[in-house]
């Protein structure tokens, strides 16, 4: 019995094909891979990561919109983007929204995540091995 | 939902809170078709019960056979399972399985590039189904390897043959698993972790 067949493909932009294609895409376009977290300027949206950790900075003023609110509860200890998107029922895009909303109020604080690199920190790498194999 | 009432908002357990001293986070992505058992994994890995966070993607309607000036269109809701990994009392490692429809790609434009890298797990009674997902990482230059989820009533292929039809270079690891036990999940992931390592050091001599 054979299996069905793929073809390979190479990073986009690429005109000829490398013989290191994961490598070759990292380079490309390295501003992309670093995803900053902090207050949003001029009204624009934060750049939030789905891991990017949100801390609570204060307790909730009395204006506060009970969302928000909502948010301040959860982040009293850090909890990604993604955990509150889950804990309260709202789309990724709409998280975002609230949380810069926060991050502009200046009571919450983000932590920005490690993203990939076009030069991989290879003790972050370390670190995760040496917590996998303690599972 | 509603918002009024802390009562009414669930939240972490006591026991999941992460300690203050978590400073940065960092994710991977298990990437497969439906049913190969995504889930299972961040599941059988995951120190907090798995969560799922959605995404609504509304599309523009491309039938040219709908009424006559309204522009249709569908809203798709994309849910992604994950859970949590603490590493140590800095770090925190976060397992995203996501669906490899292609139509659902573009929706998560930058999770995919940030991550470290990717797990493909693939079922040998659809291998096909793993076909443009693996296209696609191989696009976006996202590292990965290839684990193969161990049904019982699946085909077995020797690694190599695998290897053939996937279109794979030798350098990529491919691991059979069973997902449902926690060891072989790590296992899976410390290949990825493994081969992210290998990474940095040809890179150090380039």
């Amino acid at each position: 019995m054979t299996p069905p067949r793929r073809t390979r493909r190479y990073p986009r932009h690429e005109p000829t094909p490398p013989p290191k294609p994961a490598k070759e895409g990292e380079e490309k376009n390295p501003e992309r891979l670093y995803v900053v977290a902090g207050a949003a300027e001029d009204g624009a949206r934060a750049a939030l990561d789905l891991v990017t950790l949100i801390v609570a900075r204060a307790e909730a003023p009395p204006s506060a919109t009970p969302e928000q609110a909502a948010v301040l509860r959860l982040c009293t200890a850090p909890l990604s983007v993604a955990e509150l998107s889950a804990y309260l029922s709202l789309p990724f895009s709409a998280m975002t929204v609230l949380i810069t909303e926060l991050l502009t109020a200046e009571l919450v604080q983000a932590r920005a995540p490690i993203v990939r690199q076009a030069v991989p920190d290879r003790s972050l790498l370390e670190a995760v091995m040496h917590g996998l194999q303690r599972l | 939902m509603d918002f009024n009432g802390s009562d009414t908002i669930p939240g972490p357990r006591t026991e999941d809170h992460l300690p203050h001293t978590a400073q940065a986070a960092a994710k991977i992505v298990i990437v497969g078709g439906f049913g190969v058992g995504k889930t299972t994994m961040v599941g059988s890995v995951s120190e907090i019960r798995p969560l799922t966070t959605e995404e609504t993607m509304t599309q523009a309607g491309v039938g040219v056979d709908d009424n006559y000036g309204s522009e249709t269109k569908t809203a798709t809701t994309v849910a992604m399972d994950f859970g949590r990994i603490s590493i140590t009392d800095q770090l925190v490692l976060y397992l995203f399985g996501t669906p490899g429809q292609q139509r659902f790609w573009f929706l998560w434009n930058g999770l995919f590039e940030g991550a470290l890298g990717a797990v493909v797990l693939v079922d040998t009674r659809r291998l096909e189904v793993s076909f443009d997902v693996i296209g696609r990482l191989e696009e976006r230059g996202v590292p990965f390897v290839v684990a193969i989820n161990s049904f019982p009533d699946a085909p077995r292929y020797p690694i190599p043959q695998l290897r053939t039809a996937l279109d794979l270079t030798e350098d990529i690891p491919m691991v059979e698993c069973d997902v449902r036990r926690r060891a072989s999940s790590r296992d899976v992931l410390l290949t990825l972790m493994r081969f992210l390592h290998s990474l940095t050091m040809t890179g150090s001599l380039t």
